[in-house]
């Protein structure tokens, strides 16, 4: 039982990763990851929302009419996520305000709806906890990884903390605007997919046509 | 009148929900292989989020507001905690009845956008808008224009990703790239072209 549990925690880390292999709940993710500060906070808002829908779900799987399951499963994660957030309105103001309407799109995460469906509502409770908390991980693993890259080239520093001296405070470090606009998310998340496919073969897609040989070198033959 | 025409264009080009906000990306990747079902899913974005923003406006405005209830003897009560749950609920609700009544009256239509209705639901853009409507304090004329113009701009993105990605498939990709990669790569260059909409003002 204890191996079964950990298998389910932590596959979802790196081998069944939601955000590069499944490619759910993306759309929060590039969204706040400007910097590292408000990227911790929405991993850990995300990581429990995921991991206590899945348990309460689970709970109530058994009770559920399945023709009105989607919309129980809405209501029990909005639920939590209307928890979470006046948790952070009341104990971190300030970043609740830089997460803005992000928080509240966590009811809309694929990764919450994919995990309630595919998971809590087929195994029981605390196994579907740590299935939920696994993908919360998983997801916050991509999270803290594309915020580290764009606050430290986009502006220098981790946490808030300068750890490349910028010009303008007379270092050397030129930071990079570009790490901090919209498309440089895409990029890095593109360029994340690659990596890792590159070392996972089995996760490349299939490309729908295959390139002709090269005609003149079939000539020479 | 200019000042609606301005909202508009902002949330068409500038503030673009799929390639400056991020919203409904999960949907944008996976729907957009196709050109006809992304200008589908992109007619049945549009027209979820015209009648789902100006609603959950209302909403907020004569239900949950601080003070919005003074109209029912309780002017000091602050429903506004309780949004998400209304907005998700009157979002599900709208995509279930637009079923219904399209299955019911206009069943060319939904034979043509029925698949995609389900997976509007839980589309982030649909509740993104209202929730962006509802933190940004528009009134119910802004939302209406806001609701056009969100939905019209994650349409126009989809449609556009999918006309790239048709080409795209003939193209000899990297091996690891192949697929999801490139999609993100070319959605980030699109997102780049639209960054030059964002000195665009009325």
């Amino acid at each position: 039982m204890s191996s079964a549990i950990n298998a389910v925690l932590t596959r979802p880390i790196i081998a069944e990763n939601p955000i590069t292999m499944q490619i759910l709940g993306i759309c929060s993710s590039l969204a706040v990851t400007t910097s590292l500060n408000v990227a911790v906070v929405m991993c850990v808002a995300l990581t429990v929302v995921t991991g206590f829908s899945n348990f309460f779900i689970s709970l109530v799987r058994n009770y559920m009419p399945s023709s009105i399951r989607i919309i129980i499963q809405m209501a029990i994660i909005s639920a939590l996520v209307i928890a979470v957030d006046q948790l952070l309105q009341a104990f971190a103001y300030e970043i609740s305000k830089q997460l803005s309407v992000f928080v509240g799109l966590i009811i809309t995460n694929c990764i919450v709806m994919g995990r309630a469906e595919a998971f809590a509502m087929k195994n029981p409770p605390v196994i579907s906890f740590m299935d939920g908390i696994g993908n919360g991980l998983g997801y916050s693993i991509i999270l803290l990884l594309l915020a580290t890259i764009r606050e430290l080239f986009g502006s220098g520093s981790l946490f808030g903390m300068e750890i490349l001296p910028l010009v303008a405070n007379g270092g050397w470090y030129e930071p990079n605007g570009l790490m901090l606009i919209a498309p440089s998310a895409f990029f890095i998340i593109g360029f994340l997919i690659w990596i890792v496919r590159t070392k996972r073969t089995e996760q490349m897609e299939k490309s729908e046509f295959r390139m002709a040989a090269h005609t003149v070198q079939e000539a020479a033959h | 009148m200019e000042h609606y025409l301005s909202l508009l264009v902002r949330a068409i080009f500038v503030e673009n929900m799929a390639l400056q906000m991020f919203l409904g990306m999960c949907t944008f990747i996976a729907v957009s292989k196709k050109i006809e079902t992304a200008v589908g899913l992109g007619i049945a974005v549009t027209a979820v989020q015209v009648i789902t923003v100006p609603l959950n406006n209302l909403v907020y405005q004569y239900l949950l507001k601080a003070g919005a209830l003074t109209w029912l003897g309780f002017p000091e009560l602050d429903l506004s905690f309780l949004g998400f749950i209304c907005y998700i609920g009157i979002i599900a609700a709208v995509v279930q009845v637009m079923e219904m009544f399209m299955d019911k009256y206009m069943h060319a239509l939904y034979n043509a956008l029925g698949v995609f209705l389900p997976l509007i639901a839980v589309n982030c853009a649909i509740m993104g808008g209202s929730l962006f409507m509802v933190e940004r304090s528009y009134n119910f004329p802004e939302s209406v224009v806001y609701g056009i113009g969100s939905g019209f701009g994650w349409a126009l993105a989809i449609a556009t990703m999918a006309g790239i990605r048709e080409k795209l498939k003939y193209s000899d990709v990297p091996l690891g790239l192949r697929g999801m990669g490139i999609t993100f790569i070319t959605t980030g260059l699109m997102s780049l072209g639209f960054m030059s909409f964002s000195g665009l003002s009325l």
